[in-house]
């Protein structure tokens, strides 16, 4: 297999860009259904909602692991797209590689707490 | 040649260092492009609150007890911040959620159907931008207890 690291990393071309780009809609289509299941439920519920019937939705095995995804999605997700943000509008290297980190740091102690929060229930 | 290169034609507008304050505000966007920007801009929003979402995850989920803190925090409000900021953050996020997954989904639309055309791009944004802005005054009126 070509050497594609270090100095020999190809940056142009033909697919560059491309496995971010797919990501970015494969995680969308994860979260959309997401979206969809989770209010069909909330939806199709007769009468108010409580504490009840919500942790009911989310204590489901199938639904904790479906939600597990889409929190990994999302932290993808989101990753791939504030990191084109600081691509697009901050130039000084020292300052978006501090933004980056951030992010990093930001998204997976979100990511952390929410699956901590799923797992618990 | 000559007139292309004399000095007396007007000096073309260069867009380097496009300033946000005296510049960004005179640009004049079609609908696809506030639907673009605006695609941006609610993502930035979504991640930056990110930990109140969770946080409403959290406390709505936990158990009971953390569940009653959570419906209190919009109505009576958590130490002093008052209800009705709770309720404005997460009309903030309803208005955001909603832009990004319509103009999200039509993104995955024209990825499918190859459906670049001019005109599509125009009417598709105008929808996204009312649908999104329709389903948060409606969903924001009941937020706010309004019906």
């Amino acid at each position: 297999m070509a050497v594609n690291f270090g100095s020999k990393r190809i940056v142009v071309g033909a697919h560059y860009g491309l496995r971010d780009w797919l990501a970015q809609r494969v995680t969308a289509v994860l979260m959309a259904l997401f979206t969809l299941v989770l209010l069909a439920q909330v939806i199709l519920f007769q009468g108010p909602i409580g504490y009840d019937k919500w942790a009911g939705i989310f204590s489901a095995q199938w639904m904790k692991a479906l939600t597990f995804s889409v929190i990994v999605a999302l932290l993808y997700h989101a990753w791939v797209g504030i990191r084109d943000i600081w691509m697009d509008y901050i130039k000084p290297v020292s300052v978006r590689l501090s933004l980056q980190v951030f992010s990093i740091v930001w998204l997976v102690s979100c990511a952390g707490w929410a699956i901590q929060v799923l797992w618990r229930l | 040649m000559s007139e292309l290169a004399s000095s007396s034609r007007a000096k073309r507008p260069e867009f380097r260092n496009i300033h946000a304050l005296s510049d960004l505000p005179t640009y004049r966007l079609p609908p696809a492009g506030w639907v673009s920007i605006l695609h941006r801009i609610s993502g930035a929003i979504l991640f930056l609150l990110m930990p109140f979402i969770v946080w409403m995850f959290d406390t709505s989920l936990s158990s009971e007890f953390s569940f009653a803190k959570f419906t209190s925090a919009f109505s009576n409000g958590v130490g002093f911040v008052p209800g009705w900021f709770f309720k404005l953050v997460a009309l903030a996020i309803l208005w955001a959620y909603l832009h990004h997954f319509i103009a999200g989904v039509r993104h995955l639309w024209m990825d499918i159907n190859h459906a670049v055309s001019k005109e599509f791009g125009r009417s598709s944004a105008i929808v996204t931008l009312s649908l999104s802005l329709g389903l948060t005054v409606v969903l924001g009126a009941k937020l706010f207890g309004l019906y």
